[in-house]
């Protein structure tokens, strides 16, 4: 499909301003200025709405159908919470006004915002306090590696090392790098973070274990108890990747089972949209003795019921976002936890992990399953089998989903699993969603014994098909040519 | 419950087909003593009630002030058609462009916007966004030091936004980088004295154009001074007041970054906001998050995937270029579909026509007297002001008024807090500004 830059004509315009009264020349001297004009699309409103509502039918969301693409969580995202986001009293407010003498009286709105959806996450969540300026998880891994090692500082300890579990997202270890840490890998056992291959790395240099639980297989991890009483030991620190948090909430909260650190990612468990790679937020949560640490610029209540913007926090890590991170992200997950309140974020829980069982359980004869036992969210299966007895590959299998007009499952992640294929239905598909898309699974599945080319070959009806990816690494073509 | 379909029956059958008698049963791994201690969250609300609720907060905020606040975010105009065009399910429901086949559109968008940047800048490369003007700076340095190898030292110019300063304080405060700060000298870059903080243990000299106090400087005898010395140039630029102004690319910038928040994003008290980052060709292995390149299929037939991905940490883990994962593609579709409505001439009238009203404003407020301009070297939509009484005061005074006077300079400049910054968008009228001049002038 033609680019948006190829349909240019000059002279032709679309959402023009006024014409100033003065040029550019008038205030900036000739050395100053650029020599030609960006060569930006000349084009006219209805040529940009056709082009973009064009490309729009090119993508897949879960507005189109079902996504059980796992680790990510692509739940449905209630359309009101775009509503909300989009209110003018939400919009207007510069982040900075609310710094300015009297400026916080003319921001109780989003200040109260702020405050009340940090306090609501410490309840779901079991911490102590909560900071909203993490711009997505990442970021909030980041974070809670930047005020672990603020925290040891500021005790004296001499820590050089962060612990991540082999099946662990990469963000984990990246993240940890860049708050000054060696990266020390453990390999799991029967899929599970392993006590013994832990406590032959604990040592007093280690600052925290970055884990998840459930775990990346979507198995609870069993030794959690073990293993907060192995960290406690050498004063290392318990960090919790949210990724996985849409299997737990009101079964158990981290702050009790005796994690330090989490951050959460709201465009998965919160509902907030995907946005096709973001914007997305990663809130980070603390216990109590972690909490001066925390980005500084925190909203607080004051004794007359007023909030404002605490800056007295001598001992934060600074600033994460230039103020306090994706506010109108964070708004759409304030919204829902609202509308779906203790019970409801219970009951999507109750149904996500209900879902990612069903699956399994009518997968369990077609397809290899690891780690077959009752799992939470999602689970991972393998296309070993399909591999060596007919050539086909996970990768084969997710691309004839697609052709049947599924999304894909998560394949090749985790790295601990071959030919791995992780499920995560999430709750807000019904029954009939879980059946239409299984047995479309199971009919690929069989036609891999009988004819793998079809499988090869797929898909044929997306707008490309499978794509050179070779071809776009040597050539580089980044940009469209003038 | 809100949005799960499932009904008594369907939980039924399918717990039977799991072979579990109760969905408690799926639960049986977390011991009872791992159960939440307290989980005193409110009842759910209809939509009706949750919305009315969220509208009564929002009526808390106002929305009536005239602002001349910026200090690097600004209220331009948005065209209605984004939200529009934004707001489709299959952009804003998508995820991460894993499965090229079915994400074409959010692909060629992205590929679409690096191409705009590119443009806008006059760069090479430009990867997918990252989440902040501050971010971006922050992964730009951090791009020199890798380049650099054994290079440890940047210089940045204190003329950089001190937001994204404090940043990068935050960001680089454990690792082994060396951020050597260069004094301004009355809100300019003392051109001078970076050149001489680059030395042989340098990576990379970083400065901001317009700067902080919304001078517009050149700085290509700068980059040639750093490359001379084997170090890069970093900018960080304005997109709109980039239609006009000499650009990185002009001036041999080796990587360009930008907060792109001016282009089609609200203010939104502090985002999402959106970071643009662009690089020479010859830096293209060391720029971060995704990028989209063009291919084909084996149809022959034209499309997009995320390419060179070897630099990424689901690839690389702890060896990654950088931890960042999600980038801001939405907000990217935004600035793409806003440079697309407003085409060159657009972007370059809305340039103009908030140079226009920023030079009027600071013509009506030098004639007041003791205001005084903080410097008399050009500037494009915002500029800094002394003042015969500290910032704060006059901005306290304002705005129970219903101005929001600017941006008190001396909450992070030392002897500066008489100085005031002062932006102008298209959004602002004459009638505005007449008003606003005359009731500060009764305050000073």
């Amino acid at each position: 499909m033609k680019t948006i830059f190829s349909q240019s004509v000059p002279g032709r315009s679309a959402c023009l301003p006024p014409m100033p009264e003065e040029r550019a020349e008038r205030f900036l001297p000739k050395e100053l200025m650029r020599a030609k004009r960006p060569a930006l699309p000349e084009v006219s409103e209805l040529d940009v709405v056709r082009h973009f509502t064009k490309l729009s039918t090119f993508n897949y969301g879960v507005d189109s159908n079902f996504y059980p693409l796992g680790s990510c969580t692509m739940k449905y995202n209630p359309k009101f919470t775009e509503y909300v986001a989009a209110l003018p009293g939400y919009t207007t407010p510069h982040p900075a006004l609310a710094q300015l003498p009297k400026g916080s009286q003319y921001t109780q709105g989003s200040l109260e915002v702020m405050y009340e959806t940090e306090k609501m996450l410490c309840e779901l969540t079991g911490m102590d306090a909560f900071t909203s300026q993490p711009m997505a998880g990442a970021n909030g891994e980041l974070t809670g590696a930047l005020i672990i090692a603020a925290y040891h500082k500021d005790k004296g300890n001499k820590k050089t090392k962060i612990i991540c579990p082999d099946a662990a997202h990469g963000t984990n270890p990246a993240s940890a790098v860049l708050a000054g840490y060696e990266v020390i890998n453990i390999e799991s056992k029967d899929g599970m973070v392993d006590p013994e291959a832990l406590e032959a790395v604990l040592d007093e240099d280690v600052a925290a274990v970055m884990m998840t639980c459930p775990n990346t297989l979507g198995l609870f991890e069993n030794h959690l108890p073990t293993i907060v009483e192995k960290l406690r030991k050498v004063d290392a620190l318990l960090y919790y990747d949210g990724a996985n948090f849409n299997a737990i909430m009101g079964k158990m909260r981290i702050g009790d089972v005796g994690f330090d650190v989490v951050h959460l990612n709201v465009h998965k468990t919160l509902a907030t949209p995907h946005g096709g790679g973001g914007p997305g937020a990663g809130p980070v949560g603390v216990c109590a003795r972690l909490e001066p640490y925390l980005p500084n610029h925190r909203p607080a209540k004051a004794a007359d019921g007023t909030f404002y913007l605490d800056t007295d926090n001598p001992k934060s890590i600074g600033h994460m976002s230039p103020f306090y991170g994706s506010f109108a992200v964070m708004l759409k997950a304030f919204a829902y936890m609202l509308r779906l309140g203790g019970e409801g974020l219970t009951r999507a829980t109750e149904l996500a992990v209900l879902n990612a069982n069903y699956m399994r359980k009518r997968l369990e004869e077609h397809l290899h399953i690891p780690y077959n036992r009752i799992c939470m969210h999602e689970f991972v299966a393998s296309a070993c089998n399909q591999q060596s007895e007919c050539g086909v590959r996970a990768l084969d299998i997710a691309k004839a989903l697609l052709e049947k007009g599924h999304h894909a499952p998560t394949i090749y992640f985790p790295l601990i699993v071959k030919e791995c294929m992780m499920f995560e239905p999430t709750e807000t598909e019904s029954k009939e969603t879980l059946d239409i898309f299984l047995d479309d699974l199971i009919e690929i599945l069989e036609t891999s014994k009988t004819d793998p080319q079809s499988l090869f070959d797929a898909p044929h009806n997306t707008p490309v098909r499978r794509l050179d990816e070779t071809k776009a690494a040597r050539e580089m073509v980044l940009v469209d040519e003038i | 419950m809100p949005f799960t379909p499932h009904t008594a029956e369907e939980v039924q059958a399918m717990l039977d087909v799991i072979g579990v008698r109760t969905i408690e049963d799926l639960f049986a791994d977390i011991p009872a003593d791992m159960r939440p201690k307290s989980f005193d969250l409110p009842q759910g609300l209809s939509e009706m009630e949750t919305c009315a609720y969220l509208e009564q907060l929002a009526g808390k905020n106002n929305t009536d002030l005239v602002s001349f606040l910026g200090a690097g975010f600004y209220n331009h105009y948005i065209p209605k058609a984004i939200d529009n065009l934004v707001g489709r399910g299959e952009f804003y429901t998508a995820y991460t462009p894993y499965q090229p086949e079915s994400s074409q559109g959010t692909l060629q968008a992205i590929f679409e916007f690096q191409t705009a940047i590119c443009r806008l800048l006059e760069m090479d490369v430009a990867n997918a966004s990252v989440y902040d003007g501050g971010t971006a700076i922050f992964e730009a340095m951090m791009m020199a030091v890798r380049a650099g190898r054994k290079r440890k030292k940047i210089v940045i110019d204190e003329s950089i936004s001190p937001i994204y300063r404090e940043m990068l304080n935050t960001y680089t405060n454990n690792i082994d980088v060396d951020v050597v700060v260069v004094p301004h000298t009355e809100g300019l870059s003392n051109v001078e004295a970076l050149k001489a903080a680059i030395d042989g243990d340098c990576a990379g000299v970083v400065v901001q154009n317009p700067n902080f106090f919304g001078n517009v400087q050149d700085f290509t005898e700068l980059f040639e001074h750093a490359h001379a010395n084997k170090a890069l140039g970093i900018i960080s630029v304005y997109p709109v007041m980039q239609s006009v102004m000499k650009t990185p690319g002009e001036m041999g910038a080796d990587i360009a970054v930008a907060e792109a928040q001016s282009l089609g994003q609200p203010l939104s008290f502090g985002g999402p906001y959106l970071g643009v980052m662009s690089c020479s060709k010859k830096m293209i292995r060391q720029i971060p998050g995704r990028i989209v390149g063009r291919t084909e299929d084996i149809d022959g037939k034209t499309g997009y995937v995320l390419t060179l991905q070897a630099r990424e940490q689901h690839i690389r883990r702890a060896k990654a270029t950088s931890n960042i994962c999600s980038n801001q593609a939405l907000c990217a579709l935004r600035a793409l579909i806003h440079m697309s409505l407003l085409g060159p001439e657009g972007l370059i009238r809305t340039a103009e026509l908030s140079m226009e009203r920023a030079h009027y404003l600071a013509d009506r407020l030098t004639m007041i007297e003791g205001v005084e301009l903080l410097n008399g070297a050009p500037f494009g939509n915002e500029f800094a002001i002394r003042l015969p009484i500290k910032a704060e005061e006059a901005i306290e005074a304002l705005m129970d008024k219903g101005f929001v006077t600017g941006f008190p300079v001396g909450r992070y400049y030392e002897d500066m807090d008489d100085v005031l910054l002062v932006a102008c968008t298209e959004l602002h009228s004459f009638e505005q500004i007449g008003v606003f001049t005359e009731l500060l002038g009764g305050i000073l």
